[in-house]
This record gives C-alpha cells, sequence and structure tokens, in this order.
C-alpha cells in the first residue's frame, strides 16, 4: 500500500513541477528583445469551440499577415492561444496564466461576453489591455479603463433591427425568439423589444430556447397561433438554419430577422431555402466592393479553405485594432498599447470604420443584409450609430 | 384546435426521437444494470458514419430509398463495430467491479468519444446530407405532417416491436434475459455471458446508429457534442417508462415528448430543460421503478 | 521563492481547495453511507449565488455570507433528500442530477442574479487562508463524524441497509443527515469560489461539474478522505498541466487525455488510488512492515 501513496505522491509532484515550468519559460520568452507576445482565449473545445475556433483562425490570419511585412517597429508578434473549453472560471484562469506567467502585452478575446466579464477584472487588475472580438454585453467595457471592444453593443444592434422592422418592413406585430443560454440573445431580444414598442409595434409572442435545442417546432407553433409580420430571432445560426426549416415546415411565412451572430456559410447549408429571404444585421457584407473587405475575404480563403464567418472577421479587427495601436505606441508597454487604443480613430477595418469611444466601445455603422443563398447577401440598407 | 393538434403531432415526433435513442439505454441497462453514458455518443458517431459514408459514396444530394437505407446500413455496422469494441475495451474488463467504476469509465468513454470527435470532425455544426427527401404528407388547414415525422414514428415503433420480439421469442432473447437475471447462474447453464453482452451492445449501437441517422435528416446539423443533452433527455424517458423495460421506454419517451411540446408550445418556454428533471421527480417519487417497471422488493 | 508570489498557480491551489471540499463532502455521502449523488454542483451553486449575493448588495461581512451559504444549501439538501434518500442506487442518481439540472435552468431565469449575462463584480474576499481553513475544517469535522456514533451509522447503512435497520438505526434519518451535511460544506466551497472568481455563471454548475466532483470521489478511492483530497488535487492540476502540450501541439488534446487516464485509472485501479484507506492506515501498516 505504501507503494501507492508513494506513487500518488510522486504524480503530485510531477504535476505541479509541470505547471511550474512554464513560469520559467514564459519569463525566457518575453526577454526576448525580438518578440511582442499577445495572449489569447477563447473556447477551442466545448460546446461553443466553433466560435472560438473561428475567432483564432481570424486572429491567427491577422499576426501571420502582420509578421510577413516586417511586423511592429521590427520586432515580430508572438500568439499564445489558450482554451477554456467554454466555462467562465477557466477563462479567468486562462487570462490569469497568460498575465502572470507568459507575460503578454495585451489579451484579445472573448466572444461570449460571459466570460470577457469573468477574466476582464484580472486584466484590469493587472493593467493589461484586453480587446474583445465579439462580446456585445454593454458591461464589459464597463470593468475598467483596460477593456476595449470592436464589437457592436446590443442596445445599436437591438435597436438597428426593431427601425429595420418598423420603417423599412413597415412589420406592426413580431414574435421574438431567444437563446437564454446565451447572453448576447438575451440582450439584442431586449433592445429590440424595448426599441419596437416606441415605434409603435407589439410584440405579440416571446419564446426562447437554449443553445444545442433541436427541436423549435413548440415555440414556432405558438408563434405561429400570434400571427406576426415578423420574427426576430437574435441567436447564433447553429440553431437559426434549424428554426428556419421547421418554421417553413409550419408553413409559416412571416419574415425573419437577426443579428450578426447569423453570418456563416454554415447558415444556408443548413437552413437551405428555408432561410433566404431572411433579414440580419451585420458589419459588412460580402457583396461590398471594399478592397480591405475582399482582400480578407481571399486571403482566408487561402490560409483556411472556407468563407470567414462574422467572427472571424471581428476576430481579424480585434488583432488589427490591436497592431494599430502597438504600432502607434512608441513603445510595446501595456499603458502605452492602453492609450493608443483609447484614441483609434477612423481606422479602416473590414467589418467597417471603427472609433473607439470614451467608454472604450466601438462605433460603426450597421449594414442589414438579406439573404440569398449560400455566401450570398444581398445590400439593403446601412443605419449609422 | 388547430394549435393544439399541431402541438400534438410535434409532441409525438418529437417523442419518437427520444424513443430510438431511450431504446439503446434502456436495453443495456436491463441486461447490465449500466448506465451506458457512451451511448448518445454511439448515436453522434452513426450521425457522422452517415455523412462521411454519403460522401464517400457521391450520394450526398441524390435523395432516394435507395440511398437512404444503404447510409442507413453502413451506419449501422460501423456503429456495431463501435459499440463492440467500447464494450470489450472499457467495460469488460470491470466486469466484476462496483457498479460506480462502469459508470465512471462509461461517462470516460463519453467524454473521449466527444473530444476526440471535436479534434476529428471539427467542433463546426456540419449539414447532414439530403439522403431522403422530405414532404407534406398532410396539410390540413394550417395542420402539417410531414414525410419524417411518420418514417420516424413508423420506424420507433417497428424497432421496438422487433426488439421485443427478439428478447421475448428468441434464443437469443432467452440468454440475455438469463444474464440480466443472474450472470453467474447463466453461465453455469452453458449461456456463453461475455458473447451475449457483446451481442447486447451491438443491437444497442446499431439502433443509435438509425436514431443518429433519422435525426440527422430531419434536423440537418451534426456536431459532436450533439448527443449530450438528448441523451440524458432519452435516459430520463427511459427511467420514467421503468429502466430496462422496452415499452416503457417507448411510452416515457412519448410522455416526454408530448410534455415537452406543451409546456413550451403553451407557456414556460425557459424551463423546458427543468421540465424533463422535474416530472421525472415527481413520477420516481410516486412510482419509484418508473411507469412500466417492476419494484424489486430487496429481501435478506 | 517565485513560484509563491504566482497568482497564477495561487489560483490553481486555491481552486484545488475548493475541491478537496466538495470531493471530501460529496464522499460523506458517495463513500461512506453508500447513497450515489450526482447532483452536487446544484448544492455549489446555491451557496456561490446567494454568499454573492449577500455580498454585492447588502455588505455583509464575508465569514456570514459564507456561512448563510452553505445553511441554504444545506437547508436544500434536506428538502431534496428527505424524499428522494427513498429511492436507490442509479435512480438516487438521477433524481439528484435532475435537481442540480432544476437549479441551473432555474438560476438562469432569475434576473436579480444575472441570468445568462451571470453575476460580476462580487466583491473579492477569502483566497488562500479562507480556504484552505475551510478546506481543513472539512477534513477535520468529516473524519471526526465518522469516528463517532454517527460515523458507524453511515457505514452501517454503507454495509447493509436491511441489517442496520434491524439493529435499529433509523436509515432514512441518518442518509438524510449525510446528505445535508455534505450539501452543506458544498455550499461553502461555492461561496468561496465565487468570492474568488468575482464572476458566477449557471454554466459553471452544469452537469459536468457534478460528474468532476464524483470522478474525485471515486478515482480517490470511496470512503477515504486522503484519497479524495489527492484526487481532487490531481483532477484540478491536470487540465492545467497539460496546457503547455497545448501551446506545442497548437490542438487542445486535454480533455482526450483527461478521458483517457479516467477509462485507465478505472481499469487499472478499480478500487481508485486509495480503496477505503487513510494515510495514517498507510502509515500504520508501514510501521508494523518495518518494526
Amino acid at each position: 500500500m505504501f507503494k501507492n501513496l508513494a506513487l500518488a505522491l510522486t504524480a503530485v509532484i510531477a504535476l505541479t513541477s509541470c505547471t511550474k515550468k512554464p513560469s520559467t519559460d514564459g519569463t525566457a520568452t518575453s526577454s526576448n528583445a525580438n518578440e511582442i507576445l499577445v495572449g489569447e482565449y477563447g473556447s477551442m473545445t466545448g460546446s461553443e469551440a466553433t466560435f472560438g475556433i473561428s475567432t483564432h483562425e481570424g486572429i491567427q490570419l491577422a499576426f501571420k499577415q502582420i509578421n510577413n511585412t516586417g511586423g511592429i517597429n521590427g520586432k515580430l508578434l508572438k500568439l499564445i492561444s489558450l482554451d477554456n473549453q467554454g466555462k467562465p472560471e477557466e477563462a479567468a484562469t486562462a487570462v490569469q496564466k497568460l498575465i502572470t506567467q507568459n507575460k503578454v502585452v495585451a489579451v484579445l478575446g472573448e466572444v461570449a461576453s460571459s466570460r470577457s466579464l469573468a477574466a476582464a477584472p484580472i486584466a484590469q487588475q493587472y493593467k493589461i489591455p484586453m480587446v474583445s472580438p465579439s462580446s456585445t454585453n454593454p458591461k464589459v467595457t464597463e470593468v475598467g479603463d483596460y477593456i476595449f471592444r470592436v464589437c457592436f453593443i446590443d442596445p445599436f444592434q437591438g435597436t438597428v433591427m426593431a427601425k429595420f422592422a418598423a420603417e423599412n418592413l413597415k412589420a406592426k406585430k413580431v414574435a421574438i425568439m431567444t437563446d437564454v443560454k446565451s447572453d448576447y440573445s438575451v440582450g439584442l431580444a431586449k433592445f429590440f423589444k424595448e426599441k419596437f414598442e416606441d415605434l409603435g409595434g407589439k410584440v405579440v409572442s416571446e419564446q426562447s430556447y437554449a443553445s444545442q435545442d433541436i427541436d423549435f417546432k413548440a415555440q414556432l407553433t405558438a408563434i405561429k397561433a400570434a400571427k406576426p409580420d415578423a420574427i426576430f430571432i437574435p441567436g447564433y445560426y447553429t440553431e437559426v438554419g434549424l428554426i428556419s426549416r421547421q418554421a417553413k415546415g409550419l408553413g409559416i411565412k412571416a419574415a425573419l430577422l437577426g443579428g450578426d451572430g447569423w453570418d456563416s456559410s454554415k447558415l444556408f447549408e443548413i437552413g437551405k431555402e428555408a432561410i433566404v429571404g431572411g433579414y440580419f444585421s451585420n458589419h459588412y457584407t460580402t457583396e461590398s466592393k471594399d478592397k480591405k473587405v475582399q482582400e480578407f475575404i481571399s486571403a482566408y480563403k487561402d490560409a483556411y479553405n472556407k468563407v470567414p464567418d462574422g467572427l472571424a472577421a471581428m476576430g481579424y479587427d480585434a488583432a488589427m485594432v490591436l497592431v494599430d495601436a502597438m504600432k502607434r505606441a512608441k513603445e510595446p508597454t501595456p499603458e502605452a498599447i492602453r492609450d493608443q487604443l483609447a484614441t483609434t480613430k477612423d481606422f479602416i477595418a473590414v467589418t467597417g470604420k471603427i472609433t473607439i469611444d470614451e467608454k472604450r466601445n466601438a462605433t460603426k455603422p450597421a449594414v442589414v443584409v438579406q439573404v440569398k443563398g449560400q455566401d450570398k447577401y444581398g445590400y439593403v440598407t446601412t443605419i449609422n450609430p | 384546435m388547430e394549435e393544439f393538434i399541431q402541438h400534438l403531432i410535434n409532441g409525438l415526433s418529437l417523442g419518437s426521437i427520444y424513443a430510438l435513442i431511450a431504446l439503446g439505454y434502456t436495453m443495456v441497462y436491463g441486461i447490465l444494470q449500466l448506465i451506458n453514458f457512451a451511448h448518445s455518443d454511439v448515436y453522434m458517431m452513426g450521425a457522422f458514419i452517415g455523412l462521411y459514408s454519403s460522401r464517400f459514396l457521391g450520394i450526398q444530394e441524390k435523395p432516394g430509398l435507395l440511398s437512404f437505407i444503404s447510409v442507413l446500413f453502413i451506419s449501422m455496422v460501423g456503429c456495431s463495430i463501435v459499440g463492440f469494441l467500447i464494450e470489450r475495451l472499457a467495460y469488460r474488463p470491470l466486469r466484476g467491479a462496483p457498479k460506480l467504476n462502469a459508470l465512471i469509465t462509461a461517462i470516460g468513454v463519453s467524454l473521449f468519444l466527444q473530444y476526440s470527435g471535436q479534434i476529428v470532425f471539427g467542433a463546426t455544426p456540419q449539414s447532414f446530407p439530403n439522403i431522403l427527401e422530405d414532404a407534406d404528407l398532410l396539410a390540413l388547414g394550417g395542420v402539417h405532417l410531414t414525410l419524417f415525422d411518420v418514417t420516424i414514428f413508423m420506424t420507433t415503433l417497428s424497432l421496438m416491436l422487433i426488439l421485443r420480439y427478439i428478447i421475448n421469442s428468441t434464443k437469443l432473447g432467452k440468454a440475455m434475459r438469463a444474464v440480466s437475471y443472474n450472470g453467474q447462474w447463466a453461465s453455469l447453464m452453458g449461456i456463453p455471458v461475455n458473447k451475449i453482452i457483446s451481442m447486447t451492445f451491438i443491437i444497442g449501437s446499431a439502433l443509435a446508429a438509425a436514431g443518429g441517422i433519422l435525426v440527422g435528416m430531419k434536423y440537418p446539423k451534426i456536431e459532436p457534442l450533439m448527443g449530450t443533452m438528448i441523451g440524458l433527455k432519452a435516459f430520463v424517458a427511459a427511467v420514467l417508462g421503468g429502466i430496462g423495460n422496452i415499452s416503457g421506454a417507448v411510452l416515457g419517451a412519448m410522455i416526454m415528448g408530448i410534455a415537452e411540446e406543451f409546456v413550451v408550445g403553451y407557456g414556460a418556454s425557459t424551463y423546458r430543460d427543468a421540465l424533463a428533471f422535474g416530472i421525472l421527480i415527481l413520477i420516481l417519487l410516486f412510482r419509484p421503478a418508473g411507469i412500466l417497471g417492476k419494484l424489486n422488493v430487496e429481501k435478506v | 521563492m517565485d513560484f509563491l508570489f504566482n497568482e497564477y498557480i495561487l489560483s490553481m491551489i486555491v481552486y484545488c481547495g475548493v475541491n478537496i471540499i466538495l470531493a471530501v463532502s460529496l464522499n460523506l455521502v458517495n463513500g461512506f453511507t453508500g447513497q450515489f449523488s450526482i447532483g452536487h454542483a446544484g448544492f455549489m451553486a446555491i451557496g456561490a449565488y446567494l454568499s454573492a449575493y449577500l455580498g454585492m448588495n447588502f455588505h455583509t461581512p464575508f465569514i456570514l455570507n459564507t456561512i448563510l451559504g452553505g445553511l441554504a444549501s444545506a437547508a436544500a439538501g434536506y428538502a431534496v433528500g428527505l424524499p428522494s434518500l427513498r429511492l436507490k442506487g442509479d435512480y438516487l442518481a438521477i433524481v439528484t442530477l435532475g435537481f442540480g439540472e432544476i437549479i441551473r435552468v432555474v438560476l438562469l431565469n432569475i434576473d436579480a442574479v444575472g441570468g445568462a449575462r451571470g453575476m460580476y463584480g462580487i466583491p473579492k474576499d477569502g483566497g488562500f487562508f479562507w480556504t484552505y481553513g475551510w478546506a481543513v475544517a472539512t477534513i477535520f469535522i468529516i473524519s471526526q463524524l465518522m469516528r463517532s456514533t454517527h460515523g458507524r451509522a453511515f457505514l452501517a447503512v454503507r454495509e447493509d441497509e436491511i441489517a442496520a435497520e434491524a439493529m435499529g438505526i433509523n436509515t432514512t434519518k441518518y442518509k438524510v443527515r449525510a446528505f445535508v451535511i455534505s450539501s452543506f460544506f458544498a455550499g461553502i466551497a461555492g461561496a468561496l469560489f465565487a468570492h474568488y472568481l468575482c464572476y458566477l455563471n449557471p454554466s459553471s454548475f452544469g452537469f459536468m461539474k457534478s460528474i468532476d466532483v464524483v470522478v474525485m470521489v471515486v478515482l480517490g478511492g470511496m470512503g477515504s478522505i486522503t484519497g479524495s483530497v489527492i484526487a481532487a488535487c490531481i483532477i484540478t492540476l491536470l487540465p492545467e498541466a497539460l496546457r503547455p502540450l497545448q501551446e506545442i501541439t497548437k490542438i487542445d488534446f486535454r480533455m482526450v487525455i483527461y478521458s483517457l487516464t479516467l477509462i485507465i485509472l478505472m481499469l487499472t485501479r478499480p478500487k481508485g488510488l486509495f480503496g477505503n484507506l487513510e494515510l495514517s492506515d498507510l502509515w500504520k501498516k508501514y510501521v508494523k512492515r518495518h518494526s
């Protein structure tokens, strides 16, 4: 029996020594004068892996491009990506590790506001700038003056679609279908409802689902009975494709509306004809003649052999905004980078012209596009903040 | 009224999907008293084998009965092999060990399939090929009944009848019941216990594969973690009906499907997942062995 | 000494402490009393949310929040345990799992605690000394309890319920007692977790968290407190220890390795690392052998 104890003890010692090791590695690499270390944390595995991986690919592409063109003031960028399995506590641990062990100068992440909210206080505590690609909850950047984002916030995007439904579609009655597990979806639905009712419309049915559900017929049958003109579904493409199919199967003819979570090739692949004609707000349109957008799409296709989705574009932009701030900073220190991030103005990004406001949020116009087919989106209108 | 009928149809169609998966859980539990957590991941494997085999055969966009049957067949065979291997490598060495060990191993196998699936198949959801065309069979007023609803319902019912036949009226079934009653005695009677248990897993996994393909057709979005929630609910359905009882699994699943549908349709859609467990707890408190289950009174 | 001052290492050590409390307390139900609960995360969530809510809105002292959180979990444990502990084995497991999930879904729907967005801005408190203070208290109380009449009754229930009943032990009463004590410590662990992370989200308390704790108990050995402590450390540290591998391979193999380790350990050491022995038992054996 004593052998077992010894075995267990050695295992524990081996484990702790393993965790100790990277600290020396981390300091060794950060002392390398020709490299700037940037950390990334995201959901690379787990139920939200698809979002984390897309974002990661966008960030990777941006870093590769910068390093291929000589890096930042002669220094190359090194990205350290850590997985958080989609768990808030792991996100906090990952950022803790990036900052205290790997000694990064800036952190990129997270997609979900819940995980950004768990990690942001740590970045703020150590005064390391954090740029979130797509955490849309207003609270995220309120954590402190080191937290930034490059995406829309919920109140803006919710009101964009409410305005669009009321003014462009002339909808009087809408139904809302929310993903209760996603703070993004809950936030968008809340602001949509407020604005739409302000504009004189009526929300006739409010239904909800949980991400990873596959059957939505119960909610849709109830919505059908309420006879709405449009259905607002502020979820992610992973569920919206199935929702649209089932809505069609039940003979629902109301227009489907959504937010930037819809932006992915998978939306049409899963939804097929059922999703054609749906409208969603987005940062850009693939139809855009803008050189920046077209270059990004072709570079992404070359690198990963697929069309980028919205989250990949956001990841790319978050990295590029950070790089731009680093270039303008005299020294790549966290303070200098933060100061430059705060003064970002009219930065031409893939997802539009980004200006960071005093609340460290990005302000940029939203476009409303209509789904036309596989990776085909028709431009409908632009709505300014 | 129209809405009510539609809800009823939806509920039955959802219930038959739970039933398809619940059958596999209940069978393995009936024989081995093991909650085979990996069952829902074998179901996921079934869907992915369907996807890759249809790509390989080049019939992704050629809907028809022949495509459907060939994909279903390949996937059932593939999953039987997976199920056999899982039993042989992970569960058999633990035959004599406490139940909890087998359970933890099952969880380990389940996690292994899920996460290696995320690496091999990719975490992004994929669309399932169109191997059978869906159509409205009935569109009376506002009520829609589709071909898939009927197909899934009929498949579930016929699989249930086949399973009941196998278990109640064949030699294999007799052996299975003997093993379930007492493994050691069965072995003394000359029943090859290991072979019978392997067969149980092979049949159970083939059922999971059928579930994976049918769900893939109806809800054409498949991903490595697709089994977790549906598996949990199917398992709850099996317990609800009386675990180990084939008809009970189908009955429990139908009750779950319809109850979920009506609660979501007429009220609190946010509490959908809590509801499944709420029903379960209530039933277990009043009928601890499930609706059709027989309670074994413990004797000294 | 760098290792002591590194916040990352410190946070890992604190999480180890939280998991030690969870594993040791669950061991009381699963290991010593022989019942099978897989809803521990639900009780942890109740303690965590209540304590965080009190700390944020009423600025009550930390120690009070923790204890109130623990008491709330204990009350929930009583409410859950009284009706469901009549059930046995897998049925009990499923009912506890169900309660765990229901608690999570309910939290997801309460806007006052943030719902899906989660609860943020929880006052930072606790840390190393609080966590290990509680961990030591948990270990001490449970090991003392096991030496008392109560402990013998718990073991009797595990070994043979009918015989225990025949000896005049009210089995239901003792099962519920074990369950309530275990829930109390789960609530404490939750409170410590909440105030250390400063952020709560229902997704942290899902089915997988409960399973993690069960794995700790089984891996360490059912009925061995030493085993639970060591297994809790291993399960907490293993995924972190494998991080450097992820940095090298760029693919996250952590969960694959974790699950394989789990299977292999169960196959090679079916009784867990320690069986039902404690460190002191091993020491006595060692002394006996060498004297």
